[in-house]
């Protein structure tokens, strides 16, 4: 069967499956919409957060960058995941004692301050909605190419589908439609990563078989470093020892940016203890390193069976998901010297080929001859992480519209049902917006994924960290660090980013560090700029006080 | 529960966390990131070590630490009982 219909058939199936999800897990009250009612088990948590975390990115874009990238790629590999051991042991068990809905919650209270709250929700928008319209863009390029609609039509019917199960369902809806999104996205990660493991080294478990050896009885990651020098590229395996300070800058801006991000947070809010904020945190790491671990594997083996296939190819003979990726533009073949031949190599004035390294997750199952259906399964795949993705980031964007402002701000009095409402037409309005920029966004939205994880990193995560462990932190020192960590971190961003309009070249980088680390820096200097502040000024309020160390103990406890 | 009890058990969580992050640094940015080179000579079955740690190793490490926390935490809980009934 052509693998047109076979998509049709699992988008058809999967997308069936969460509407039907969604009708069931239907929203009655505002604690439900905003939390799930607080009541989600642990591992059915897990894989929600899971799925809410893994976004399009992670799964069509990163192990393409990996394969292109070699070790540095580790960069995202760590950066992705250790934040979760942050959130394990530093936030989450506390957020959930302290027992709100939101981040800026948590800020407005424990800094008693009106301000403070307002510079985290206008962070914990701005950030969500970058975030948002990515992944409704990638809705639209993947239906777009697969399904043969227009673009457009694609973004449409991504929005119709969120529209449908985020506003019936709210949190509660989100929650359990994430747990099926997560069942089809992993099995579709994983399927065409077994297939080719077996394929190439015999070993079925690709994490294996990424250390194992091919038929002829070399080492896979070996022979693809012998490949690589023999094309004049780096080495796979080796180290840049002129990129380690940056690669450490960059891995820490995304672990403590993903400990500080709203959309991820929000997820402990929603199980019923604070043991299970504990536990959730480790299933939705088990959950994301089954992904974590298998990427990397399809790095090496794509690179590896890409190489193989097409340099020194004759360009009458290429295969023919060649040609087709050749007509989307993605893949760009121009005979330099006339030999038809295809020479894939280092030299940028003798290379042939360009790749846009997006394709590689999407192109591997066909490059290794895997039939239609897993093809196939690999879009439903793709959808499920983009579609899952975009349903936790506009629910904090409605929480924060109808809860954060409305609520604690304009219209105090609201009643339950007025704020259920609320935030049933707040996120109905985030849909469609995030849906119309997806149509039309604006160029820079790639790069502000890095202002995005960079702000996070060094406004919340310090803020909520000192909230919790350093009893004496006050307002003062709270709002300037976070002040002093968003301009420094935003100025660099933009300065550095010539797509943002900044000036700046790679030279004036300090301490070599590139925009995407600047947010660890950002960090630090707002840690030492809050504590400062705070010795200075007056301590909190003995009420806040007593608050801060009431979310150490899972259980209240009377000091008597 | 005795203020000096409280203080008790906010030192022993102090501590862990200490501990656990101490090998959750050395795991990623100390195993894959500075000391990545030096451990790239020392091979894992068809993984240089470095490369492992940088794109499995410290994942795994992640995980575990997680749980070893958790029941940690649990006993700790009981312990000094402040635990969720």
């Amino acid at each position: 069967m052509e693998t047109q219909i076979w998509t049709y058939i699992m988008v058809g199936v999967t997308f069936g499956i969460y509407l039907a999800v969604a009708f069931w897990a239907k929203a009655g009250s505002t604690k439900e919409f905003y939390v799930a009612g607080g009541g989600v088990h642990p591992i059915a948590n897990g894989m929600a957060t899971a799925a809410d975390w893994m976004s399009a990115a992670s799964f069509l874009s990163m192990a393409g960058l990996i394969s292109f990238m070699g070790f540095g790629g580790a960069q995202y590999l760590m950066g992705w995941t250790g934040g979760y051991v942050l959130l394990a042991l530093l936030l989450a068990p506390y957020l959930r004692k302290f027992g709100k809905f939101t981040v800026p919650d948590f800020i407005g209270e424990r800094y008693y301050s009106k301000n403070a709250r307002l510079v985290a929700l206008i962070c914990a928008l701005f950030v969500s909605f970058t975030y948002v319209v990515g992944q409704m863009r990638g809705v639209g390029v993947a239906f777009a190419r697969f399904l043969d609609v227009q673009f457009e039509t694609g973004v449409l019917i991504g929005i119709g589908i969120v529209f449908f199960y985020a506003v019936l369902g709210g949190m509660k809806g989100i929650t359990y439609t994430q747990v099926a999104q997560y069942c089809v996205l992993i099995f579709a990660f994983t399927v065409p990563a077994i297939f080719i493991s077996l394929q190439m080294t015999g070993n079925p478990i690709p994490q294996l078989g990424f250390g194992g050896t091919l038929k002829d009885g070399t080492y896979l990651l070996d022979k693809l470093n012998q490949l690589s020098i023999d094309l004049g590229f780096e080495e796979y395996t080796s180290v840049d020892a002129n990129n380690t300070v940056n690669m450490f800058f960059i891995t820490a801006a995304l672990m403590f940016g993903t400990a500080g991000l709203p959309h991820v947070i929000v997820r402990f809010f929603t199980v019923p203890r604070v043991k299970d904020a504990r536990t959730s945190a480790g299933y939705a790491l088990v959950f994301i390193a089954i992904l974590y671990t298998t990427a990397p594997a399809i790095a090496a083996f794509a690179r590896t069976n890409f190489i193989n296939t097409v340099s020194n190819t004759a360009y009458m003979k290429v295969p023919a998901w060649f040609t087709n990726w050749e007509n989307t533009g993605l893949l760009k073949f121009e005979d330099k010297n006339s030999d038809g031949v295809i020479q894939y190599v280092a030299d940028k004035d003798l290379n042939e080929l360009t790749i846009d390294r997006d394709i590689m997750v999407l192109a591997n199952p066909e490059i290794a001859n895997l039939p239609a259906w897993v093809v196939a399964l690999v879009v439903a795949g793709g959808l499920a992480a983009a579609l899952s993705t975009a349903a936790g980031l506009l629910l904090v964007i409605s929480t924060s519209i109808s809860h954060d402002l409305l609520k604690s701000y304009l219209k105090p009095d609201i009643s339950e049902k007025g704020e259920l409402r609320a935030a049933r037409i707040a996120i109905a309005v985030a849909v469609v917006g995030a849906g119309l920029a997806g149509l039309n966004p604006p160029g820079f939205v790639a790069q502000v994924v890095a202002l995005a994880f960079g702000l996070a990193a060094s406004s919340f995560f310090p803020a909520i960290i000192l909230g919790i462990f350093d009893k004496r932190m006050n307002r003062e020192g709270a709002v300037s660090g976070m002040i002093v960590g968003i301009l420094l971190t935003a100025t660099y961003i933009i300065y550095f980013k010539p797509q943002l309009g900044g000036s700046g070249t790679p030279d004036g980088y300090w301490f070599g560090i590139s925009p995407e680390g600047i947010g660890a820096f950002g960090m630090l200097i707002n840690f030492i700029v809050a504590l400062l502040i705070s010795r200075l000024t007056a301590a909190p309020p003995k009420a806040v006080q007593e608050l801060t160390e009431s979310i150490r103990y899972p259980r209240r406890v009377s000091s008597d | 529960m005795s203020e000096n009890n409280i203080n008790k058990y906010w030192q022993r969580n102090l501590r862990y966390l200490m501990i656990l992050l101490i090998i959750w640094f050395t795991a990623s940015f100390g195993c894959g990131i500075l000391f990545a080179d030096t451990l790239n000579t020392i091979k894992l079955g068809g993984f240089p070590l470095g490369f492992w740690f940088a794109q499995q190793g410290s994942i795994y490490v992640f995980v575990i630490l997680i749980f070893i926390y958790v029941s940690w935490m649990n006993k700790l809980d009981k312990e000094f009982d402040v635990d969720e009934k």
